[in-house]
């Protein structure tokens, strides 16, 4: 694929410029997006990518710079002005009326209410080429409520397209997509592209840019760190420009694990709203090792968190801790037991975000001393705590008495890390330890992880992400529709094989 | 027209903004003085003359903030939790209930029965919230549902008590209640001002409460709960425990105001006892950001309004409803000016 120069540009961003108080969010920032090509916007979180498409968009004026669009210049702050000139975003965070079908939720907003029946005929058949077109399948009459992320991203696609998009951009689209999902939508992208339109995909995985997109823009601290048509560079290339330093992601290394310190045996939870279950798992968790969860995303991971976390019991079967077999288990419990647990979402059960960050350290620890003694807070203490936090484990951030809001998520993540390693736990529960990081944050979490296993720490790590799975498991375990596959040491099963038990297949032989 | 969030926010935004509120308040005020066809700066000067004018006028203010001191810290510390008890009123009337039942049956001499009526109205207040936020934690119970309705359950049972059991044979056929013996009253601060130990109670309650919510492990608990509840629970907080202990605390505050109405200043128990303090509490609370301590300063200002109106609406023409219409204003004007310390209004 390469890029004839005679391809006009359809979208120019000149120096812009965004200051939130003291910090610049934007520095100067200028590229241009040409016609029928996929451009990769690339960065660490809170490089300023978001703040960039939201000056795109009329969200935010910015101090300095302008947007055209197709050769015109939008006025600065006017929220619709991109949109009516052919911009469609497609956020991480959809916006779709769940009880409303997929026709009529693209509908939405492009005829008045009272018109709606009579535009639903001529909009289905425009809907039906469309999706034909784009390879967008999806049941037009299907509630939105019932459908996949990856099937509401598509219907977000679709709106964009029937609004005559001609420049598409995307803000993290695969976070939420199981792998296939995700190689369905840049099939999407390539068809979109082979027919004129321009894309922009915002992005933090190497491997996505550098399978989807032309040319690459690079933020960094606000600033363009570079600019490559992807032919020429690769993922290290590509990691180091974000970074601005050369990265190596952590491996740990093989090691002979300790005793048993939490067993699971035939222990069965049932399914309760869209959580689901878990079937007769089967799970030893030994000192010194790491145990690794693979499985597609709503397998029952969130029933083994539950359960290992001390947010649910055992409805059968039998949970062992130190060898003894656990009477009441509460989150309260699963602490005083010496549990560490880094949960999945780190904004609605991790933190607390008007609470500063010294009242987040202490969200676990404060019922006891140092931090309190007779139900009276000693905040010197707990503020102590978060200043040894915040400088042993690398949080950037305003200082103790800052409000975690303020934090971005890697930030926000190491302060969690810090305020469960602290706490000295001989199991650590990390569920999706580093969705959502960066690069630096990640690899930093990652580190931590593998050096609390080294200090003889049990660790069950819960994943979608294969890769990590596979680099830092001394022991896999794959989990499919609430069933636990058996143990698989390191390296005894390739990827393919493990995607058939995450398929669900291998239980069938097994069983 | 939209709201960004502020960087960071400054001294002068924080108080800034709720003057301007409050400016804007008393320019509403004053074109209500002039539609009822009355001079408006001459009105708002009968209004803090009649507040603030005299000895007699201050100690009214302050009798009058009392009840809603009580009532005040009742919902802010409840709100605090995100737990929405609009059943100040019915605790309220809980709390007086106990006071007369313990001071006029038990017999019990002046000096014990003033505390005793005091802890009994607490308990009473505190399970009388305990009801409806039990219903909450077990069953998922609207609690603004049943906290509003107690209301009227509770003012219709102390309806038929004066009617019947409770009825003053003394009191020439009125529904009310005996009166507690003069020993059982709470004494004047100072002899000779009409102003009792109730206000000294509600401030000593505020700073009690304020120490709760800042020192204590509670105070922490209630705060994550209201702010996060599931990222509570994660971390291991007991919330329903949390929540039924703030119903405890809440329930037993709104009491005290009644408990203050009946031992403080009325002597004994009637339907008109409270003239919507407990509804009032909920104006308070707002008022004060749900801050303990500024509590104390709204409940005055709040009291410094009523007072005043009446004083002024018997000297001009023009109805003490004015009261009402400025605090719902200024509750109005200050939701927005909260909202404008933490937002910057951009165009576009």
């Amino acid at each position: 694929m390469t890029v004839p120069p005679s391809r006009g540009v359809v979208l120019r961003l000149n120096g812009i410029t965004k200051r939130f108080g003291q910090l610049t969010a934007n520095d100067n920032v200028g590229f241009a997006l040409h016609e029928g090509e996929v451009l990769a916007l690339l960065g660490e979180n809170g490089a300023g990518k978001t703040t960039l498409m939201n000056i795109l968009f009329g969200h935010y004026t910015a101090d300095a710079g302008t947007v055209e669009v197709f050769g015109e210049v939008m006025p600065p702050g006017a929220p619709g002005a991109a949109l009516a000139a052919g911009v469609g975003m497609v956020h991480q965070h959809f916006t779709l009326a769940e009880n409303m079908t997929v026709l009529e939720n693209v509908l939405l907003g492009t005829v008045p209410l009272w018109r709606m029946g009579l535009a639903k005929s001529r909009g289905r058949t425009r809907l039906q080429v469309l999706s034909r077109d784009f390879g967008l399948k999806v049941h037009l009459d299907a509630q939105i409520k019932s459908l996949s992320v990856g099937e509401k991203q598509r219907v977000e696609i679709l709106k964009a397209l029937y609004r005559d998009a001609r420049i598409l951009i995307l803000d993290e689209p695969t976070a939420v997509l199981t792998p296939q999902e995700s190689d369905a939508l840049f099939d999407t992208l390539r068809k979109a592209v082979a027919r004129g339109l321009s894309v922009i995909f915002i992005s933090h995985k190497l491997h996505e840019v550098m399978a989807i997109s032309e040319r690459v823009i690079v933020l960094r601290h606000g600033r363009l760190a570079g600019e490559v048509a992807t032919r020429d560079t690769d993922r290290h290339k590509l990691a180091e420009m974000m970074v601005g330093a050369e990265v190596t992601l952590p491996r740990a290394e093989a090691r002979t694990p300790g005793e048993t310190l939490l067993q699971l045996a035939d222990v069965s939870l049932s399914a309760e709203g869209r959580r689901v279950g878990l079937d007769g798992a089967n799970l030893s968790l030994r000192a010194g090792q790491i145990t690794g969860i693979a499985g597609v995303s709503g397998n029952g991971q969130a029933a083994l968190a539950d359960l290992v976390g001390g947010l649910a019991t055992p409805e059968r079967g039998e949970m062992r801790l130190f060898g003894q077999p656990v009477q009441t288990w509460s989150p309260r419990a699963a602490l005083n037991a010496g549990l560490g647990r880094i949960p999945e979402d780190r904004h609605k059960q991790g933190s607390i975000a008007d609470f500063s960050l010294t009242e987040n350290t202490v969200l676990e620890g404060y019922p006891a001393p140092p931090f309190s003694s007779s139900g009276i807070m000693n905040w010197g203490k707990a503020r102590h705590h978060a200043e040894e936090i915040i400088s042993r484990y690398d949080v950037r951030c305003p200082g103790p008495d800052a409000r975690i809001r303020l934090l971005s998520g890697g930030n926000m993540q190491k302060l969690i890390l810090g305020r469960v390693l602290e706490a000295g736990p001989r199991i650590i529960l990390a569920n999706q330890p580093v969705r959502g990081l960066d690069i630096g944050a990640l690899t930093y979490v990652q580190e931590r992880l593998i050096a609390a296993r080294d200090a003889g720490a049990a660790v069950l790590l819960i994943s979608e992400d294969l890769d990590e799975i596979l680099a830092l498991s001394d022991v896999i375990h794959v989990i499919s529709e609430g069933r636990v596959s058996p143990e698989f040491p390191r390296g005894s099963k390739t990827p393919a094989e493990l995607g058939v038990w995450m398929a669900g297949q291998g239980f069938d032989h097994a069983a | 027209m939209r709201l960004e969030p502020v960087a960071s926010q400054t001294l002068g935004r924080t108080l800034g903004f709720p003057a301007i509120a409050l400016a804007l308040t008393v320019l509403v005020a004053s074109l209500l003085a002039m539609l009822a066809g009355a001079n408006p700066l001459a009105t708002l000067g009968l209004i803090v003359n009649g507040a603030l004018g005299s000895k007699f006028a201050v100690l009214e203010t302050l009798n009058r903030a009392t009840p809603l001191i009580f009532t005040g810290l009742a919902v802010a510390v409840a709100f605090r939790a995100r737990l929405w008890n609009i059943g100040a009123e019915a605790q309220l009337y809980a709390g007086a209930l106990v006071t007369v039942l313990v001071g006029t049956r038990l017999g019990l001499p002046g000096p014990v029965a003033i505390p005793v009526m005091a802890m009994a109205a607490v308990a009473a207040g505190a399970l009388m919230l305990l009801l409806p936020v039990m219903l909450k934690v077990r069953l998922g119970v609207d609690e603004v549902v049943t906290t509003l309705l107690l209301n009227f359950i509770m003012l219709l049972f102390i309806s038929m008590l004066l009617e019947g059991p409770l009825k003053d044979p003394m009191g020439m056929g009125w529904p009310k209640s005996e009166a507690l013996p003069r020993d059982a009253r709470l004494p004047r601060i100072v002899d000779g001002l009409r102003l009792h130990w109730g206000f000294a109670l509600g401030l000593i309650s505020a700073v009690v409460v304020w120490f709760i919510q800042v020192r204590t492990t509670l105070g922490y608990e209630i705060r994550a709960v209201g702010l996060n509840p599931e990222a509570a629970r994660f971390a291991g907080i007991p919330v329903r425990s949390v929540l039924l202990k703030t119903a405890l605390l809440s329930g037993g505050l709104a009491a005290l105001a009644g408990y203050s109405e009946v031992a403080g200043l009325k002597g004994n128990l009637t339907l008109d006892l409270s003239p919507g303090f407990g509804y009032t509490g909920i104006i308070v609370a707002m008022l004060a950001l749900l801050h303990p301590l500024g509590v104390v300063v709204s409940a005055l200002f709040v009291a410094g309004i009523f007072v005043g109106a009446d004083s002024m609406s018997r000297a001009a023409e023009v109805p003490t409803y004015i009261a009402d219409i400025s605090l719902a204003t200024a509750l109005l004007f200050m939701v927005v000016a909260i909202l404008m310390t933490r937002f910057n209004l951009v165009r576009g």
